[in-house]
């Protein structure tokens, strides 16, 4: 048995992958070095160096066979943070390197792709639901500024959405359980890593005078277009799960 | 800007909005140019109110000051409610405030017609206008048109919004003389066809000129209330059918009457919102325009209603035996789709994943198949058991027995006993 231990990255999980190809791995597992805790004694270790050279040709060759659409949904595997994850997607692409011809990703009958599948819709639906459930507080220095706190490491995959649609207003999208964000300040939209965790105590305080009053207006309106005789709370929280509400203006 | 007397405005004007069942923010291509906003091809539900109903449009009332007595509407002349009416510069402001927020797709707009169709109408279309021109406003914009609205309008409000609709209210025309006696039937019907046409029109000349104006891009949508009067299934799946086929709808929407007044053209004030029913259509709805199934297939005139109890899918299926069982492994994609327990997504996926292997009970239910149902309609390669059952006179019983409806205990009209 050996165990890759790669830094965690997109590109440091491909590198490995190559390694596995070039070393002629054969009873291997790929593991981040952050989540590694030795546990199999006779385990041997190997460290990957990061580089995105072989990272690329990996990557390359996948696209001939599975497409960039296939590219994409090893890509959401990767961010769902899985336990799994990084053997799923061994799994795939050697299945790939296998059978170049076809696209392995659509064999659902094989467990492991259907782990993905499943992964990936998972992973998609949470990004749905970030684009929806996103809510921007107007500050005094004219930023709209939205907190997430997504199941699954969404950010990367939300940034087009948000940037295609906002293009004419400052905002910035944080995610508290990771602890990074993404602001777009009329001409670029980048993601950020603060040193220390951002300080939203007297978080109201810095709100833009008219905030508080859009916020009331539009609490108003999510009661009045209610329809009372069809109350149906079960469906309600089948669609609005209950962990979003604390950062939805419409619940407070 | 006066907040109080807007909240006041929204209340009224988004609670009297509240019955238009249309929420869809879908078909709008609008690409932002440095601007506010896009539509996604899919739309965005960014919230839901607590009757489970998507809210992805700002949808109220321009105003519920109302010329017209229709029994069935809570603006109704005759009803004494509490009346008011947004500037054109209040729904703007609305519109863009909750957009830059992120709460809303866009803008859903209606109004009662004050004064005259054309007037309303003028009104309705400048706000968009407004929108678009001033603000460079790309969102979705909905445009609920007035019966009776010249062509000239129309085709104006179909340059700013992305759907453009007119309610049919009440599927058949004597229930329509019966509860609205001010409107009719073909005011309703010439602002469709003027949409229809001018879309047909863009399309022609969208393959020419590549910058024709957009016009009305995510086409039309009509909605229906259903128990009002007494009208069949059948007949309002007729109906939908013949707007889905000569007005090229895009959506027909169905609303279960909710009862408002108390006249005796009416049901009484205390019957239950026929949700179930509603469920049934749209259900139906789905078939015909995702399942290929004909509007005859699923009702005819010896079976007028649809049936309470097992879905309109196997329904057909237990009325047609013949036709089953399918086989997974070799049958047509089309057939596939008309098994009992078998979506859209779950029938793609079993014509990708064939090709690989020779499936069984086991792939089906982990492809996200409603395995309950469809186990009984279906030949696996290897044989199986549960077809003997396909010829058992209690093959429904036995099928509803081993299901459990969503609907069951929410909505049922007995009380359970246990």
């Amino acid at each position: 048995m050996t165990t890759l231990l790669y830094d965690g990255s997109f590109d440091g999980l491909f590198t490995a992958i190559f390694e596995v190809f070039e070393y002629r791995y054969q009873d291997v597992e790929i593991c981040s070095k952050e989540n590694f805790q030795q546990e199999n004694m006779f385990a041997e270790i190997h460290e990957v160096i990061t580089q995105q050279e072989k990272s690329e040709r990996v990557l390359n060759k996948l696209e001939q066979n599975i497409g960039k659409s296939g590219i994409h949904q090893l890509l959401q595997v990767f961010l769902s943070e899985d336990q799994e994850m990084e053997n799923l997607i061994l799994s795939a692409v050697k299945q790939s390197i296998k059978h170049p011809e076809e696209n392995i990703l659509q064999n659902f009958a094989d467990n492991d792709i259907l782990k993905i599948s499943k992964i990936c819709k998972s992973v998609s639906r949470e990004r749905h639901r970030m684009t929806a459930f996103v809510r921007f507080e107007k500050l005094q220095d004219d930023i709209y500024f939205a907190k997430i706190d997504p199941d699954f490491n969404v950010l990367p995959l939300i940034r087009k959405h948000f940037k295609d649609r906002y293009a004419d207003q400052k905002w910035m999208i944080y995610d508290l359980r990771r602890h990074y964000g993404l602001l777009y300040d009329l001409e670029n939209c980048e993601f950020f890593y603060p040193d220390e965790k951002l300080d939203l105590n007297q978080y109201q305080q810095k709100f833009h005078e008219e905030e508080k009053k859009y916020q009331t207006l539009w609490q108003s309106y999510f009661t009045k277009t209610n329809i009372k005789e069809r109350k149906n709370t079960k469906l309600h929280i089948q669609h609005v799960p209950k962990r979003y509400w604390k950062y939805l203006t419409e619940k407070w | 800007m006066n907040f109080d007397r807007i909240k006041e405005k929204l209340e009224i004007l988004a609670d009297a909005a509240k019955y238009d069942v249309s929420c869809s923010s879908s078909g709008g291509k609008r690409k932002n140019n440095g601007g506010l906003g896009d539509s996604s091809a899919s739309g965005i539900c960014h919230t839901y109110t607590e009757d489970g109903r998507c809210v992805s449009l700002l949808k109220i009332l321009l105003t519920n000051h109302c010329i017209y007595d229709c029994i069935y509407c809570i603006s109704r002349k005759s009803n004494d409610i509490k009346r008011a009416a947004f500037t054109v510069e209040e729904v703007v402001d609305l519109t863009i405030s909750f957009y830059r927020r992120n709460y809303i797709e866009g803008l859903f707009l209606s109004s009662g017609i004050f004064k005259d169709a054309d007037t309303t109408m003028e009104r309705l279309v400048r706000v968009a206008k407004k929108l678009r021109t001033e603000h460079n406003f790309n969102g979705y914009i909905h445009l609920k048109s007035i019966p009776g609205a010249s062509d000239d309008l129309m085709n104006e409000a179909a340059l700013y919004a992305d759907r453009l609709s007119v309610n049919l209210e009440i599927p058949t025309e004597s229930g329509l003389k019966l509860l609205a006696p001010d409107k009719n039937r073909e005011d309703m019907l010439q602002p469709m066809r003027i949409v229809q046409k001018g879309i047909q029109q863009y399309k022609d000349e969208k393959k020419i000129i590549r910058s024709t104006p957009k016009f009305a891009p995510a086409g039309q949508s009509t909605q229906m209330i259903v128990g009002a009067t007494n009208e069949n299934d059948l007949q309002i799946i007729k109906v939908a059918d013949h707007f889905y086929k000569n007005y090229g709808m895009k959506r027909v929407y169905y609303s279960g009457y909710i009862p408002v007044t108390v006249d005796n053209r009416l049901p009484s004030i205390t019957s239950e919102v026929p949700v179930l029913r509603e469920n049934r259509l749209y259900q139906s709805d789905w078939l015909m325009r995702f399942y290929g199934f004909k509007a005859d297939e699923i009702l005819d005139f010896n079976m007028p209603f649809l049936d309470l109890e097992v879905d309109p899918k196997l329904s057909w299926a237990l009325r047609h035996l013949d036709q089953f069982p399918v086989n997974l492994q070799t049958a047509d994609h089309k057939m596939i789709l008309r098994i009992p327990g078998i979506g859209v997504k779950t029938a793609q996926k079993i014509v990708s994943a064939r090709k690989f292997q020779v499936l069984n009970i086991d792939h089906l239910k982990k492809l996200g198949a409603a395995v309950n149902r469809a186990k009984f309609f279906i030949d696996f390669t290897y044989g199986n058991p549960f077809l003997k059952h396909l010829t058992d006179l209690n093959l429904r019983k036995l099928i509803i027995g081993g299901s459990q409806s969503k609907f069951q205990n929410q909505f049922s009209q007995q009380l359970t006993l246990f």
